[in-house]
Formats: C-alpha cells, structure tokens, sequence
C-alpha cells in the first residue's frame, strides 16, 4: 500500500512541477492543485496507512490511525482552496485587464 | 424558460433543503463523528451555489438579502470570542469547557461544549468566504 | 549622562524641537533659534578651558550596549577641546551667517538646521568619544550629514552628483577605517583609545599592526581628502556656501586629521606610519596648491586650497610621529612638527572659513564664482574685500597674519627633516623641504590670484547677473570675526599657545612628558635671519613674479592630459559598476516565472537528490499495509486523471480531469480512514471546479504549448527528477520515528479533556484552536483580496499608462 501511494504521490509530483513549468496560467493553477494534493497524501503516508480504526473514540477500536496529519492536511485543505481561489481570480482579472494568459506575453508587458 | 430548467429548479428546491439539513447534522455531529465547522460549513455554502445557479442572482438577493462579507465578520468575531471569554473564567486564551445535562428535546446527558461555539465561528466565516468568492465572481460576468 | 554627554548629544536633541518651533513662529527664521545651541555648546566648553590647559583630562562613561563590552564613553582632552571649540565656534558664526544667507521664503529651512544639527552633533561625537565603535558610528554619520547637505538643493544635478561621489568615497574609507579599528580590538581586546595607547608598545609587535595601521589611514586619507581621494571635495561645493566653510574646511574635512592625531600615541615610530602619513601629506600639498592655481570658480580654488592645507597638517602630523624615536635632547625638534600642525589646523579654520563666506558673498551679491566675470569688486564691496585681503594674505603666509606662523613653524618642521637620520631619511630627507618651498609658492600664487581676480581690475557687469553692492551686515559679522581672529592670533599667538595648542600637543605626544610637565609652546614673530626666513622671502619673490606673468604660462595646464584624471577613473569606475552588476543581474533575473521555478527546483533535485546519494537510506518495506484491487484501480485512475490534464486540448477537459483528480483523493482519504478529510475534500472539490468553471468561462481556448521543443523537454526531465525524489523521499521516511508522537497524547486526552470522540475535530477546535483561528483569518484575508479584486477595479496598468 505504501508504495503505491508513494508512486501516486510521485507521480501528482511529477505532472503538477509539469505544469507548473509552463506558460499558460490556467495550466500553473492547476498544476498547484495537483502539488497540493500530493502533499496531502505525502503527509498521510509518512504517519503510515491503514494503521487502526478512524480516530473516532466511538469506534472503541484498540488502535486508531494518526490524528495529527489528519488535522494538519484538513487545514491545509482548507488554506490551499482559499489560496486557488485567489490565484485563480487573480489570473482571472489579468486576463481581463490584460487580454492574455500567456507567461511570456504578461512579462513583455511588464517591461514595456 | 426551457424544460431543464423547470426540471432544475424543481430538484433544486427539494435537493438544497436536503443538504442543508445534512449540512446543519454535519456541523453539530462534528464533535464526536466526522463533521464540523469546515465541513457543515463548506456544505452549506455548496447548497446555496446549487440554489444560486438554478435561480437568477437579482431574485436570489431578494430571498436571501445576506450580507456575506458581514457574515464573515461576525465568524471570525465569535471565534476571537470564545477565545476571549476564556479570560473571564481566568482561563488562557481558547480554553474550552463542556458539561453534561439534562434538555428537554435532546434528551438525557446532552453535551454542551463551548468548542462547538468555536465551530459556529468557522462555520460561518466559511459559508461567508465562499459565497462572498463565488457571488464576486459571479457578479462581475453578469 | 554628564554634561560632556550632553554636548555630544544635545545637537541630535534640539534637532526634533525644529519642527515643533516652526509650528509655533512660523515667521521666525528658524537660524535664530538653532543659533542658540552651538553658543551654549561653546560658551560651556570655553569653561573647561582652564582645567584642560593644566592638563587635566575629563572622561564620562554611561553604558551603551554592555553586553558587548561597548560603552558610551567621551574623554576630553587638549586635542578634543581645540576640535570641540572649533567645531561650535565655527558653528555659531555659520549658522549666523547662514540666516543671512539662505532665504527663508525660498529654501527648506528646516531641512537644513536639521542636517546641520545633525552633523554638528556627530562631529563632536567623533572628537570626544573615546570608544572606537562610538567614533565610528559618528564617523558615519558625519558622511551621512556631508551627504545630505551637499545635496541640499535636490533640484540641480551636480549637488547628487557630488553628494553621491562624497559619500561613496568618505563611506568607503570609513568601512576600511572600522575593519582597521576590529583589527585593534582582535589585538588589545579593548575598544578605548586611552586602553589601546597604554598597550601600544605590545601592539606594535603583532603581525596585524601594519594592515590595522594601513586600514585606519584609508579612512583618515579618504575623510580629509588626501591624494588620490580628494576628487570628492571639489565636487562636494555644490553645498550650500555655509555649509562648505563649515564641514568643507573647517570640521568635517579635519576629523581625518584628527584620526591621525588620536593615533598617534599607537603607531608613532613606525616608518610605515611616517613615511604614508608624511608622504601622502605632501603629495597632496603639492597637486592641491598645483591645481587650485587653474581653477576659474572661487569655490573650486578655495577647495583645492584646502585640500593642500590638510595636506600640508597631514605632513607635519607625519614628520612630527618622529619625535617618539628621539630622546629628550633632540625631541623638541620633532614636537615643534606637531605644534605646528595644531597651530595651522586652528589658523586654517580662521582664514579659510573667513574666506569661504568672502566667496559666499560674492556669489550671493553678483550672482557668479567665476573669477573670469568678476573684478572691480573692491569699491562697491570694501567690508568684503578687507576680510579677503586678510583671509587671503594669511592663507599667502605674509605677515603679520597668523597664516604667517604656522607657515614659518611649517619650514621649521620640514627643514628638521634634514637632521633625521633613520628610514632613509639622509637620502630623501632633503625633498621635504623643497616640495615646502615649491608648494608654498603655489599657495602664494592662487592666493593672490583670488584676490586680484575678484576685487581688483575692471568691473564687468555686463557678465554680472545683479548689480554689485556690499552684503548685509549679518552676513558679514561672521567673516569679520574671523578676520579679526586671524589678526589677534597674527599679532598675540601665545593668547592660544599655552591654553590650546600645548594641551592639544600634549594629547597626541603624551609619552614625551613626565607628569606635570609641559612642552615649549611659545611663538614668536622673529627668529632672527634664519632659513625659514629665506625661504619665505624666496617664496615671495617667485611667487610674485609668477603671478606677474601669469598670463604667460597659465595656458601650459592646458597641455596637462585631461583623458587620464582621477575624475574620469572615478566615474568610469561608477559607470561600470553599475553597467556590470545589472548586466549580472540580468543574467539570471530573466522576469521569467519559469526560470526561477527551474532554479528552485534545480536546487531541490541536487540537494536532496545529492544528499539521497550520499547517504543511501534503506527502505524499509516490512510494516506496509496490503494492497486490494480496488485500491489499485483507484491509483490507477488517479494517475490516469492527472495526465489527462496535460494531454487534453480543451479547457474545460482539464479542469475537469483535476476535479476527478481531486475526487480520486477524496475517495483515498476514505481508504486510508480519514472521513474528516474525505467529506472535506469532497465539497472543496466540488466548490472548487465550480469556482474554475465561472472563472474560465471567458477565457481563450486552451492551446497547446508553444514552447520550443527544448524547454518541454527539460521541463519533462524536471518534472520526472521531482516525481521520482518524492517518491523515494515518501518510502525512504517510512517507519522513522526519531522521538515519541504528539499524536497518543491527544488520542488519550480528546475525550476527557475536551469532551469529543472526533479526535481531529478536537485538535482542530480545542488544541490547536489558536490555528484553527489564524487559519479562517487567512481565509477572510483571501476572500477580501479576491473581493478587492473584483469590484474595486484596481486597475494599476491603465493609470500607469496613462501617464
């Protein structure tokens, strides 16, 4: 189980640095997504996976899984959907203002 | 209006009561089960898109005339608050305290924490955030 | 805090009443307030005066920054309080000049007082501070006051130019003179000057002595604008004519001379020290009077001149450290250098600042320094044109002024020379004397010139922008008091010999007396028919001639080269530097948001990747939980989800497939028993891909990239690099568990603690409420920026293209 997520993880790595490298913002937004979501499940897996019962006290089980990167990646849940949702109205109103979504065009802009 | 959205806002006003009312179990059950401010929150604010989107923005604001920005404010002010009245009880800032009693309708052993008016305070701040997110937006395209 | 603090620091004070006293009178010239502070600083330190001429030494210490060993520690002594008394002397008659001369309708009045506090203050805190770091810090702040007074008039060009150059050059030197002084500290352990002196017998055996003593003579050079660091003064009389007599020649310019002086008693007797300090000294004697003489701007002449009078101080500082190397029969041949020096420093003071303020009326009353437009002046401005006769015949060194003195005193020095008998000195000991003689008729030269030029010939007022009359009789109290100096001390110089510059002698030369004891400081007029006295008359006769026939050979400057001055080295240097760093910046500061990703990630491949290498972790496969089939099938559509994102065209596919992507991990936080964060991620999502949607709604259709082949395939490669590093990082961090877990503790504790089974829910609202708290704050910081956004409409772009 660990090393498929591990491979998971790798891979959401993998595709969001992808994006992230290119010019279109709509690309760069997503590609954070997709690293957020890695980090969540990296943050899992280092506590271990599977290793008792959800941290509900009702369940009365004899062990329970980690609480601690639950509540850490329920946080970061929330901060990174207020973060994209920012960056995603910020990219928004550049396009508006600006007319492109193009990295490489924003930055001839910005010299002019 | 053409049939989808007749059969749209039909749904829509059976499905959006529904999730509230899941959303509200959310919230409160978020004590001791799955649930909580962030989720009964985030809930709550999707039924209200649902509701948004099937119904036109001018007529929503005159069914629900709420103040999101507000809303926010009065979130983040109660959390700061309960943090607050901690001092009172000579406690550090964000004590909590729960008790166990005996209500009417809740039936016997019922536990009151003030944790869960923290809860209230995300909640609210969260269902003001993304309505006053989704409604900005919304609003400038129309 | 003592009153001697309260000198250094009253300055620093009285600046903050500034503003409030403009408020209060606004029709006051602020001058007349500001005024009061330097006669009080003088009046009070003239009351010491008796004390320190019997040699007694008053010292104040306050704790500063002790856990540093650094205290606010000020001493005064002879050679502080003749700087002292100079320095609030001078100011007084400055600032009362300057209510005269700057307008209080037209310039930033307040501004100036300030500055001119502000340096006032510091300048004192250099000459009485006895901790090396104080000095230092008031050092700076001396530049600093120099900066922004030159400055002062913002408006024009070469004031930032010359402000500029004086601070670059004057800051660096001070940097080089702090590195000089650490070095002290590595060697004495200590930070007092009067404990470094009373070791410098062990000091002088350390290896580092010799760059300690090159680095605090950078600063000293550098400040008193010895050759080849004296382009900045010229340049630095862009200020205000109060502000160049004040800082330009009377204070600011000395404290270098200073700095030598206070040294003295730890690198006297160091042919290093000699031959630089003398060295140097006359160097720059010679080129300053050399180059004063083809000046055609009064400010410029009087700015060479005083560069080659602190040259000439400097020289004299440097002949006289050899006093240390004799015993007591021939000493007095060497301290006569010394008192000469302190003498000519306070005379310099008179005749020059009296000169300056000449030069000042000038400019103010015809509106020109051109000594090319000016002539004729001496009938319409005869109060002007006596003190320039004064001031201009002392600077000559004729009598009976007490330029005269000290210029006398100056050969006496130069020729001792001769008798010295170390640091090759029976070889080249002879060219003191003669680059003296050589100099002082360049002195003679330019001097006479700037009188002659100005005041006598014919009146041209056709070149003139007023009409010439005499100045106001404010702004000419202050040069005739001076001028008034210069005659007292011509006719009387022992009124000063023993109640200043004998204390001031016996500061820097304090190993040469025996307590209670007291060097020869008379002066007199007439020392028979002596060399000196030849020399003089020599002096005269030439220079006379030369300026007869000035006509004749003036032009032969112009055959000097001009492509290789120190100036064009200066701004070529400036100019490079600033062409080279942004090219280097440039370089890799591209605006590229790609480039810098590529940096960021570049550096995290090879420093965790490197350090994977290096150290080789095991991975440990033993406690991992089973994999079922539809745990594979999830991956396998996740992974699936994710590259879709790159490989569709359209727009809406991609947000699409990241909203699965993110649906995928939702279900996985259902696998891996996390329904708080299944439930979550679940309405985020869907939240989310709405938010997107309503956003790319008007978006333009999602091209493929145009990148060039080859940035997408580094990009791939990466991107790979990135995946594979985390995938190992997840696996190599399996199992390691340096210390116990925070985590049993609130298993344990969520529910008699806090009442709840949820145990994150608890975390979240009860234990660490305090980030649950900051964390939804960070969501209203972001909603109110994306409302801002929004319907604001702050559209900084189209007002910026509007202008």
């Amino acid at each position: 189980m660990e090393l498929l997520v591990a491979i998971l993880i790798g891979v959401l790595f993998m595709i969001g640095t992808y994006l992230i490298l290119t010019r279109r913002l709509l690309r760069i937004i997503l590609g954070t997504v997709l690293l957020s979501h890695g980090a969540h499940l990296l943050l899992m897996t280092t506590a271990g996976l599977k290793r008792g019962a959800p941290p509900l006290l009702g369940e009365e089980a004899a062990a329970y899984t980690d609480p601690l990167p639950q509540a850490l990646i329920l946080t970061s849940i929330v901060i990174s959907f207020g973060v994209t949702s920012f960056i995603l109205v910020l990219a928004y109103r550049t396009y508006k203002q600006l007319g492109t979504d193009d990295m490489e065009q924003l930055r001839r802009q910005e010299d002019e | 209006m053409n049939m989808n959205d007749v059969i749209l806002r039909t749904a829509t006003k059976v499905i959006t009561f529904i999730i509230l009312t899941f959303s509200l179990y959310m919230f409160f059950a978020g004590h001791n089960n799955p649930g909580g401010g962030f989720i009964g929150g985030l809930i709550t604010a999707s039924a209200l898109v649902l509701l948004y989107l099937s119904f036109d923005l001018e007529s929503m604001k005159k069914v629900l005339p709420v103040n999101y920005i507000a809303m926010t404010a009065i979130g983040l002010l109660i959390a700061v608050a309960t943090g607050m009245g901690s001092f009172l009880f000579g406690a550090p800032f964000l004590s909590h305290a729960f008790g166990y009693y005996d209500l009417p309708l809740f039936g016997e052993k019922t536990e009151l924490a003030t944790a869960v008016l923290f809860d209230l305070g995300v909640y609210l701040t969260v269902v003001g955030i993304t309505m006053t997110i989704i409604l900005a937006i919304g609003e400038d395209q129309t | 805090m003592s009153w001697l603090h309260l000198i250094v620091l009253a300055p620093f004070l009285a600046t903050v009443l500034i503003p409030v006293i403009h408020k209060v009178s606004p029709k006051l010239h602020i001058g007349w307030a500001v005024l009061l502070l330097p006669v009080v600083l003088l009046i009070s330190l003239l009351s010491q005066i008796g004390a320190v001429s019997k040699h007694q030494v008053v010292e104040e210490t306050m704790p500063w920054i002790p856990s540093y060993g650094l205290s606010f520690d000020v001493y005064l002594d002879g050679l502080s309080m003749l700087f002292a008394l100079l320095i609030t002397g001078i100011g007084t008659l400055v600032v009362l000049y300057s209510i005269y001369y700057l307008d209080k309708h037209k310039e930033r009045l307040q501004a100036f007082y300030v500055y001119l506090l502000l340096f006032m203050g510091a300048m004192l805190g250099v000459v009485l501070s006895d901790n090396l770091m104080l000095l230092y810090l008031f050092w700076e702040a001396t530049s600093l006051a120099s900066f922004l007074l030159i400055a002062y008039w913002t408006h024009r060009e070469k004031s930032r130019y010359g402000a500029q150059k004086s601070m670059l050059i004057t800051v660096f030197g001070g940097m080089a003179m702090l590195a000089g002084f650490i070095l002290l500290y590595v060697m004495g352990g200590t930070f007092s000057i009067r404990g470094l002196v009373e070791q410098a017998s062990q000091l002088a055996a350390d290896p580092l002595f010799v760059p300690a003593m090159l680095l605090v003579l950078l600063g000293a050079f550098t400040k008193s604008a010895q050759f080849p660091f004296h382009i900045w003064l010229p340049d630095a009389m862009e200020a205000p004519t109060p502000v160049s007599a004040y800082l330009h020649s009377a204070t600011m310019v000395k404290a270098g001379l200073y700095l030598v002086a206070r040294m003295t008693p730890i690198f006297a007797g160091q042919a290093e020290w000699f031959w630089l300090v003398a060295g140097f000294g006359l160097l720059t004697l010679l080129w300053g009077s050399f180059s004063a003489v083809k000046q055609t701007d009064l400010k410029s002449i009087l700015a060479f001149s005083t560069i080659s009078q602190l040259g000439l101080i400097m020289s004299l500082l440097g002949v006289g450290s050899l006093a240390v190397l004799y015993d007591a029969a021939d000493e007095r041949l060497f301290y006569a250098a010394v008192l000469a020096a302190v003498f000519h420093l306070f005379n310099h003071a008179t005749f020059k600042g009296a000169l300056f303020m000449v030069a000042g009326i000038v400019d103010h009353e015809t509106g020109t320094r051109d000594i090319r437009k000016l002539g004729g002046l001496m009938s319409l401005m005869p109060v002007t044109f006596t003190v320039a006769v004064v001031g201009g015949l002392s600077m000559a060194g004729l009598p009976p002024f007490n330029g005269f003195l000290s210029k006398e005193m100056f050969f006496t020095g130069m020729l001792k020379v001769l008798a010295a008998d170390i640091f090759a000195l029976e070889t080249w000991g002879i060219l003191f004397p003669v680059i003296a003689v050589i100099a002082s008729i360049f002195t003679f030269v330019y001097s006479l010139m700037l009188i002659m030029r100005t005041f006598l010939g014919k009146l041209q007022p056709e070149k003139l922008e007023k009409k010439p009359h005499e100045a106001p009789i404010g702004m000419l109290i202050s040069p005739i008091v001076l001028a008034s100096l210069v005659l007292l001390v011509g006719f009387y110089p022992n009124l000063v010999a023993y109640s200043l510059l004998e204390p001031a002698v016996s500061a820097i030369l304090p190993s040469l007396l025996a307590p209670g004891d007291h060097f020869e400081a008379h002066i007199s007029f007439w020392h028979g028919w002596n060399t000196e006295l030849y020399m003089t008359i020599g002096v005269i006769a030439v220079g006379l001639l030369l300026v007869l026939t000035l006509r004749r050979w003036i032009s032969l400057y112009d055959q000097l080269p001009q492509r290789l001055t120190l100036n064009r080295l200066y701004d070529g240097m400036l100019v490079g530097l600033q062409k080279g760093s942004s090219k280097g910046t440039d370089l890799y500061m591209t605006g590229s948001l790609r480039t810098y990703l590529v940096y960021i990630l570049m550096f995290f491949i090879l420093v965790i990747g490197g350090s994977i290498v290096g150290h080789r972790p095991t991975l440990d496969m033993s406690g991992n939980a089973p994999v079922a089939a539809y745990e594979l099938l999830l991956a396998l559509i996740l992974a699936g989800s994710a590259v879709a994102i790159v490989l569709v065209s359209s727009r809406m596919s991609a947000i699409l497939a990241t909203g699965a992507v993110g649906y995928m991990v939702s279900l996985y936080f259902v696998i891996l028993r996390a329904p708080d964060l299944a439930l979550t991620q679940l309405v985020v999502e869907t939240v989310s891909v709405a938010l997107f949607l309503l956003c790319f709604y008007h978006l333009p259709k999602l091209r493929r990239d145009m990148n060039r082949v080859r940035f997408q395939s580094a990009n791939f490669v990466i991107a790979i690099g990135v995946g594979a590093i985390i995938t190992f990082l997840t696996l190599a961090v399996q199992g390691v568990r340096p210390f116990a877990s925070i985590s049993d503790y609130f298993l344990d504790n969520s529910y008699k603690e806090a009442g709840g089974d949820n145990v994150v829910n608890v975390i979240l609202v009860d234990f660490r409420g305090f980030d649950t708290m900051l964390e939804i704050l960070v969501l209203g910081i972001a909603s109110i920026g994306i409302y801002a956004l929004i319907k604001l409409r702050m559209t900084g772009g189209e007002s910026r293209e509007h202008e």
